[in-house]
């Protein structure tokens, strides 16, 4: 087993700094002045407050439910009251704010009742379940849901289940430490992922510069009687990389547009094996976790940190020196300096490094590219880190994705060996930003086409809709306006002969009829109403009365007679 | 004799490719206007007509005309132009309007009377509402196109510029690396 190691190409070997902080055991850091834990810990849907200010809330107990399915909740770090639920600068590149549930502790650090389980007692759907409400997620640095990783896959069977405790970062050393001391409980909470996923074999990778804590791990596997190999890694950044470790493990290569179940490979971090089975057979969510304190500082240690303690608290029990002027989160490849020394410890945070110019000198300024090829040598990707540094500086961001810029994972290898100093992956970091926003630009544009175009079809509708119910119902009132017209005229004495075409017509045009219409009802009244005084008139009244009518008509104001009238109507 | 069959082998040549070509005209006909199309997937779908034409479709129908400029359009911005010019081979031209920060509208619920004619106005159905109860906004269906702003009879309806938050924040173009000067009190 131990023969068949593969090897990725490239890496670096930066000094790994990692002595300073591994002298010392772990130790519980004291409850911070107050506690400040963002909603927003995972990848995923930001969980919901489900506490108000002035809550009184114990360790342990819910205040940020997952939100869908991909989220993961989050606890209160210990007991104490609700301060207020606030938008709080984050430890992120951005410096921008999100909302944080504020705890003043009480001091008196008291669990919720916790409720330990068997969990091979439990179906694989409610161990899932469970992870994500005790709020389990990737403490490697990904931070991604872990119960989201536990699905196995239905159509690759699952072959290697790969644990990250390589660690290859300089100066991070939580993850060593964690194994020394708590292998025993590592060991069971990779079990209960050996369980849900049921892989052909289990793959512990470590760094053979931590022999300690593989032979701790070792000794962990045999105690318990599992078939685990551990196996030591050569140091080598970024070996500690999820698919650099898959690589080495495994010889697997995971393709961007892939993920690794799909190869039948699925990688977790020792640390959340640990908080797994913490979750599950103690019954605690992830309310804490390992946080290495070192770099400008008297004594580096790792500390058992409460999520949302500020970080300036933090770094004060290592005692900096007095010229640090920074905290870098994370290593020195891949942290960043955190915008503000007061934000709070997050599930993602590994490391805090006090920083000053001794030990991280300012870059001199950046020089053109001399396109050496140094920096693809060392991408452990096998990319071309200039072609795409080339693109990603003239925004053609076309071209870095037909270089596979999403296949770069922002190790830093090429900006640490760049003759030129030049920064690329900030330049990869702009690019794949900028990517991302045109995507969400183009879907949000293709929605709002999209409801647009629907909102003029149903508006078109609704007008047709209308024009035809008008339609019918003038035709419905012509129609019927028409047949009582006609029985009034049989009534009269107009021939029922000259009201036929009218009807007719009135099929034809609503309007047209019910003009028709309401002059045939006006003549058929005139007609009705026949004076009855003309039945004794005589010659010379009749002759008066025909000059009359023929004056009238000459001046246009007589009734047209009947013939006229029905050829206007036509 | 050998000619006449050359011409036979031509002519039946040249009658088979023209029947191919016929029926491939047929069977892989486009339907639409590719270049209203490929225009209209630069215009931003803001639906707000300052360009003056009831709609981005019908601006990329009258820019496929010739028939109007391609700097019309104040939310695609100096960008949308640019790469209209690209497409069309025509000259950029600086835009006819000032380009705005992308905004998003809100409703003060407290004023409104749901009197529902903002929801007429509104081009993509990003306002939600019945008649005599509150109304609001749907903000990430909001394109910001302002088209709710007149109706609105109490004028309860303003407009916000899309504020940047964790999620949707970019990493910007490393010209200078800039720290924050607040560092400087650590320790
Ligand atoms: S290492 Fe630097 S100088 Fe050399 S090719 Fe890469 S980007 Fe250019
Ligand atoms: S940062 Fe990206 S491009 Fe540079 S070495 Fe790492 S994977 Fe390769
Ligand atoms: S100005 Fe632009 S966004 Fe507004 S309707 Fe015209 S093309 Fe669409
Ligand atoms: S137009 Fe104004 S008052 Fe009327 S429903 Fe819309 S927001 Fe309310």
């Amino acid at each position: 087993m131990l023969a068949s190691l593969f090897r990725f190409k490239g890496g670096v070997k930066p000094p790994t700094h990692k002595a300073e902080s591994t002298g010392r055991p772990i130790a519980p850091a004291p409850l911070p002045s107050r506690l400040v834990v963002p909603l927003h810990q995972s990848i995923g849907g930001t969980p919901k407050p489900v506490v108000a200010a002035g809550d009184r809330v114990l360790k342990g107990q819910l205040i940020g439910e997952a939100d869908g399915w991909i989220s993961a909740a989050v606890h209160a770090p210990t007991s104490g009251t609700v301060r207020e639920i606030a938008m709080h600068v984050q430890p992120h590149p951005s410096g921008l704010d999100a909302l944080c549930v504020v705890i003043e502790p009480d001091g008196k650090d008291e669990w919720i009742e916790r409720q330990p389980v068997d969990y091979r007692l439990l179906p694989p759907e409610e161990v899932r379940e469970r992870l994500q409400q005790a709020g389990v997620v990737g403490l490697g640095g990904a931070v991604f849901p872990t119960h989201g990783k536990l699905n196995p896959s239905k159509t690759v069977p699952m072959e290697e289940l790969v644990i990250n405790g390589a660690e290859c970062e300089p100066f991070i050393t939580c993850d060593d430490l964690l194994m020394r001391e708590r292998a025993e409980e590592v060991v069971r909470g990779i079990a209960i992922f050996r369980d849900l996923l049921q892989p052909n074999k289990v793959l512990i990778g470590i760094e053979d510069n931590k022999p300690e804590a593989a032979a701790a791990m070792r000794a962990a596997v045999d105690a318990l009687g599992e078939p685990f190999f551990v196996i030591q890694v050569p140091t080598l950044y970024p070996a500690g990389g999820a698919k650099q470790l898959i690589r080495v493990l495994t010889g697997k290569e995971v393709p961007a547009a892939k993920r690794s179940t799909d190869l039948g490979v699925q990688c977790f971090n020792v640390a959340t094996a640990y908080t797994a089975w913490r979750a599950i057979a103690h019954g605690e969510p992830v309310v804490s976790r390992l946080v290495t304190v070192t770099g400008n500082v008297h004594e580096p240690r790792n500390y058992e940190v409460l999520i949302g303690t500020p970080m300036d608290e933090l770094l004060k029990l290592a005692t900096p020196h007095p010229d640090t002027d920074g905290i870098i989160m994370g290593g020195p490849m891949m942290g960043f300096l955190v915008p503000d020394i007061h934000v709070p410890v997050v599930k993602a945070t590994n490391c805090l490094i006090a920083h000053n110019d001794r030990l991280f000198p300012p870059k001199a300024p950046e020089m053109p590219c001399i396109r050496c090829g140094s920096c693809a040598e060392a991408c452990p990707h096998e990319l071309q880190p200039f072609e795409m540094y080339w693109f990603a500086r003239a925004k053609n961001f076309g071209k870095t994705q037909e270089y596979a810029i999403f296949d770069c994972i922002e190790c830093g290898c090429c900006s640490y060996v760049c003759p030129s100093r030049i920064p690329l992956v900030q330049y990869f970091r702009f690019a794949k930003s900028e990517i991302w926003a045109r995507e969400r630009e183009k879907n949000a544009a293709d929605g709002a086409k999209d409801r647009f175009e629907f909102k003029q079809f149903r508006e078109d509708r609704e007008k047709a809709e209308k024009a035809e119910k008008l339609a019918k119902a003038a035709a419905a009132q012509a129609a019927k306006k028409a047949a009582e017209a006609a029985a009034a005229a049989a009534a009269g004495d107009a021939a029922p002969a000259t009201e036929a075409p009218v009807a007719v017509g009135a099929a034809e045009d609503p309007k047209k009829a019910a003009v028709a219409a309401a002059m045939a009802r006006a003549k058929a009244q005139r007609e009705a109403a026949q004076p009855k005084n003309m039945d004794a008139v005589t010659h010379e009244q009749e002759r008066e009365m025909a000059a009359i009518d023929a004056r009238r008509e000459a001046a246009g104001i007589a009734d047209a007679p009947p013939a006229a009238a029905e050829k206007k109507a036509d | 004799m050998d000619i006449l069959l050359a011409i036979a082998i031509m002519a039946l040549g040249a009658v088979v490719l023209g029947a191919a070509l016929g029926y491939a005209s047929i069977k892989f006909k486009v339907e639409g206007d590719p270049l209203v199309e490929k225009i209209e997937a630069i215009l931003p779908q803001t639906q707000c007509g300052q360009c003056s034409y009831p709609g981005c479709k019908p601006y990329a129908e009258a820019i496929a005309k010739g028939e109007a400029d391609i700097n019309l359009c104040p939310p695609g911005g100096m960008e949308g132009v640019q790469r209209l010019a690209d497409l069309l081979g025509r000259e950029v031209k600086p835009l006819e309007a000032e380009e705005k920060p992308k905004q998003v509208a809100i409703i003060d619920e407290q004023t409104c009377i749901g009197c529902t004619l903002c929801i007429q106005a509104c081009p993509v159905d990003a306002i939600v509402g019945a008649a005599k109860q509150m109304h609001t906004i749907i903000a990430p269906l909001c394109t910001g196109c302002e088209l709710c702003l007149p109706p609105c009879p109490v004028e309860c309806i303003l407009m916000a510029p899309v504020s940047e938050t964790i999620d949707n924040w970019k990493w910007k173009y490393p010209v200078v690396e800039i720290k924050p000067a607040a560092l400087r009190d650590a320790a």
